[in-house]
């Protein structure tokens, strides 16, 4: 089959995978929703389609104008795909620490990228993008995903779908992370509204100094104006080394090459099937593993 | 000799909310236990249980990662400057 709309239009219908090696004896069913098989390499794409279109369509973005967002990476990337896709600029706004494998994508689909202080984090790299945005409104469209109701509503429209006829309905338990909260925040309502008693499990890791990329626990800094307290039944925070380790777990019994963000969602899955005798749970995987590509590419911005 | 180490936001809080902090060190190792033991919040933060660095902290002595020089057994210069950053961005919710 071809798809005439360019690499926007394979974006999505992403495969579901169960995962019997993982699965505990007599216990609930796992299935893994692989987001970095997305083009862009993970579920970012989704929302920068919908930011972007939006953007498109309500005439925000036009021809003369510039991409705009701060990113730790697989927005960046996103962006810049979908921006390369449709003849768009993109600046992305990237706090020096991010991957070294997300800069060189980004930056091998012609994106231009504004480093900032690796000691700020994220905080400092979105207080830089609304800096140049206000310099210069004319200049830039600048969607912010953190705010962006298209973000969540990426996720109400498809990722919600999908996964409600991938599991035939069978679904009892969905779990994702948390970043801008727009993943769990759209497919949960879409699940809810179908399917009420459906359980909703939000993850975050563990202590505000962490390494989980795209993560957040949200007791610390800026809180995304997209996410809402109590948007899961239920909240399991997750460690870093524990993350890290269930991505090998995944990589080594089921094959699947997994980031640490997509170990960190199936750790909360792992920890809550041992609670439960039945059940399908259906864990998001966010993106992909990052061989050789991570680390630290400079101190100073 | 006085080394400046800086610190990300998100470990500010285990520091009376300082983002430098200097402390007497002749290595990165010394520096870095002089820090926790000024500041008993940030052990559990920056060590594994064993004293090595977690996995996600990357100490950088001034560009430098501490990877490619001597780790923890590292030895500072006059002027050296250590700074404390996680592996990917700290705080991130991309």
């Amino acid at each position: 089959m071809v798809k005439g709309r360019g690499v926007v239009s394979l974006v999505g219908n992403t495969p579901m995978v169960r995962l019997s090696r993982l699965e505990r004896p007599n216990g609930p069913k796992i299935y893994a929703k692989l987001e970095m098989l997305n083009p862009g390499g993970s579920v970012k794409d989704r929302p920068a389609v919908y930011m972007i279109l939006d953007g498109v369509r309500r005439g925000l973005l036009t021809r003369e104008k510039t991409i705009l967002d701060a990113t730790s990476g697989n927005t960046g990337v996103a962006y810049s795909m979908v921006a390369a896709s449709l003849g768009y600029r993109v600046k992305m706004v990237v706090p020096a620490n991010a991957s070294r494998l997300k800069v060189a994508k980004m930056l091998s689909l012609g994106a231009e990228i504004v480093f900032t202080d690796p000691l700020e984090g994220m905080d400092g790299a979105i207080k830089k993008a609304v800096e140049i945005y206000e310099s210069d409104p004319d200049m830039y469209f600048y969607p912010d995903q953190y705010s962006n109701p298209m973000n969540p509503r990426a996720h109400y429209e498809t990722t919600g779908p999908e996964i409600m006829a991938q599991t035939g309905g069978r679904i009892t338990h969905l779990i994702a992370g948390v970043g801008t909260s727009g993943t769990l925040a759209g497919t949960s309502q879409y699940l809810r509204e179908r399917l009420p008693s459906v359980r909703i499990v939000e993850v975050q890791p563990e202590g505000e100094f962490h390494g989980i990329e795209g993560l957040k626990n949200m007791n610390g800094g800026m809180r995304p104006s997209l996410y809402r307290e109590q948007i899961g039944d239920q909240l399991i925070r997750i460690p870093t080394e524990e993350a890290e380790e269930t991505a090998r777990k995944l990589l080594l019994k089921e094959g699947i090459p997994a980031g640490t963000s997509s170990g960190a969602a199936l750790a909360a899955a792992l920890r809550l099937s041992v609670d439960l005798d039945s059940g399908l749970i259906v864990v998001i995987l966010p993106d992909g593993l990052q061989v050789g590509g991570e680390g630290v590419k400079r101190v100073r911005p | 000799m006085p080394v400046k180490i800086y610190l990300p936001t998100p470990l500010r809080q285990y520091a009376d909310g300082h983002d430098i902090v200097e402390v007497e060190a002749r290595t990165v190792g010394e520096a870095l236990q002089n820090l926790a033991s000024k500041f008993t919040g940030l052990r559990k933060q920056i060590f594994t249980e064993t004293g090595g660095v977690r996995s996600f902290v990357n100490i950088f002595v001034n560009d430098e990662d501490i990877r490619h020089l001597q780790g923890q057994e590292t030895v500072l210069k006059e002027g050296d400057t250590i700074y404390i950053i996680p592996s990917i961005a700290g705080g991130s919710y991309d």
